[in-house]
């Protein structure tokens, strides 16, 4: 299985995800970790051919949904902003970080990252 | 237009194994939206990666779902070894590949029982709870554990399967094929079963593209996307293709699912006449460090995992990407114009596992 990750800036995210929307491509999943910063992993599918995009940034910048273009990335975004504090802005449907009942504040924010 | 209403659906329902919750918006009995709400039982597995190492979490990824259990443990294991490059004995490969079809059957006739149950059909539900039983027993001889057995590990299995056994597990096989068909026969051509299925919860391909659908979900609706054909286990070795139908309603549904029933019985007596001798294990030593995105079929389709390591025990990241949580969209789809009396039935006929879903 294809392993490969390709790293682009969050200002590419949403014209490569349209390119791969034209494509033919469906959208797997977004990860998110918390080590070195945040990095969202975007995977995609077309063909059993798997591939990944990856944003680094932090818990301050803006990063634009990409609900737009896969209207199901809401339930993906809306999760990462809840559990790491990613600031994922308009999302096609937003939760207000009510997706999970939990009483912990993004869970999965490091320490580096609270300062 | 008539009076519009909301009706909170769940997260406690009869129809609900476990808890979802849907805001239904009506116009009169019609159903013209439902927006969902989860997080009742959200348990923070995920987290866990921090606090135990990697060989530890194959038991806690075997939590995150009591019906596809192994298959978790089986996903994460995989997503392990592809880090570490640790090639696994052939027999392993098998034993997990019919580990995780004889999970498969367990889903799919639970999920026949729930269906007949949700229409009221209770002897059907009792039949098809009664085939799942012989599973049960199988899963028990062979592991010593009904639901959660812990039997994958990093390497390979901890346990063989006799070759006494294996045929003992054909030969059960053979007569629960018979048996299916029996109630097979009822679940595709009883009247009342078809009124309550037929035509109800369209979901059409282009939708299920653009959905994200996976698994018999997708499959109802004309995707043949089936992680198995990859070849990972032993699938390279034996010979199938994804059930597939067209119509994409929730009669579509339980057909790929009885189909896949069947596809299961003989991917299972395939293995077994195809399984060789030698070892279940490798020894693993070291860390992982590294990562990797892990593809496989569940019951409820296709499931990811990714696992991101260090170089010591404890991981970076494990994540799971169940199917329930990429067929939700696909389900507030097909409830849209429903009525409202449909409403636990197209709930049921994605399988949701909101345990899966939320982790």
């Amino acid at each position: 299985m294809d392993q490969s990750v390709r790293v682009i800036t969050s200002g590419e995210l949403l014209g490569e995800s349209l390119t791969l929307k034209n494509k033919g491509y469906r959208l797997v999943a977004i990860s998110c970790t918390n080590k070195d910063g945040m990095e969202l992993t975007y995977s995609f599918n077309k063909d059993y051919e798997l591939v990944n995009l990856r944003v680094i940034t932090d818990t301050t910048e803006e990063i634009s949904s990409i609900s737009f273009i896969y209207s199901y990335a809401f339930l993906y975004e809306n999760e990462i902003k809840e559990l790491f504090g990613v600031n994922i802005v308009n999302m096609a449907m937003d939760f207000k970080e009510k997706f999970y009942r939990i009483s912990a504040t993004t869970p999965f924010k490091t320490e580096k990252e609270e300062n | 237009m008539g009076k519009r209403t909301i009706i909170p659906f769940g997260p406690q329902h009869p129809v609900l194994p476990e808890p979802i919750h849907l805001d239904l918006v009506l116009d009169d009995e019609t159903v013209v939206e439902a927006i969902p709400q989860i997080g009742y039982i959200h348990r923070g597995l995920e987290k866990l990666v921090e606090k135990k190492d990697y060989q530890q979490y194959t038991y806690v990824a075997e939590r995150i779902c009591g019906i596809c259990s192994f298959m978790h443990g089986m996903g994460y294991c995989m997503a392990v070894e592809e880090i570490m490059n640790v090639e696994i004995p052939e027999r392993a490969k098998f034993l997990r590949t019919i580990w995780a079809e004889l999970s498969r059957l367990h889903s799919h006739l639970l999920w026949l029982g729930l269906l007949a149950d949700a229409f009221g059909f209770e002897s059907l539900f009792m039949h098809s709870w009664r085939l799942r039983e012989s599973i049960l027993d199988i899963f028990e001889e062979t592991t010593g554990g009904r639901v959660i057995f812990s039997v994958c590990d990093i390497g390979g299995v901890r346990k063989d399967i006799s070759n006494e056994t294996l045929q003992k597990i054909a030969a059960i096989m053979d007569r629960m094929e018979k048996e299916t068909k029996e109630i097979a026969d009822v679940f595709l051509n009883d009247s009342s079963v078809k009124l309550r299925t037929k035509g109800v919860g369209v979901l059409t391909k282009q939708q299920a593209f653009d959905l994200g659908a996976v698994g018999p979900m997708a499959k109802a609706s004309g995707l043949s996307h089936d992680m198995r054909t990859t070849g990972y286990a032993a699938y390279c070795k034996l010979n199938f293709q994804p059930i597939t139908a067209t119509e994409g309603d929730s009669y579509a549904r339980t057909v790929v699912r009885i189909g896949e029933v069947f596809q299961s019985y003989d991917l299972i007596k395939q293995a077994i006449a195809l399984i060789p001798e030698g070892d279940i294990k490798v020894k693993v030593t070291g860390n992982p460090n590294g990562e990797s995105f892990m593809r496989g079929e569940q019951p409820r389709g296709e499931v990811l995992y990714y696992v991101k390591a260090n170089g010591t025990k404890f991981l970076d990241r494990v994540r799971v990407r169940t199917p329930t949580f990429a067929n939700l969209p696909a389900l507030l789809e097909t409830l849209k114009g429903c009525s409202l009396s449909d409403v636990p039935i197209l709930i049921l006929t994605i399988d949701p596992c909101i345990s899966c879903t939320e982790r």
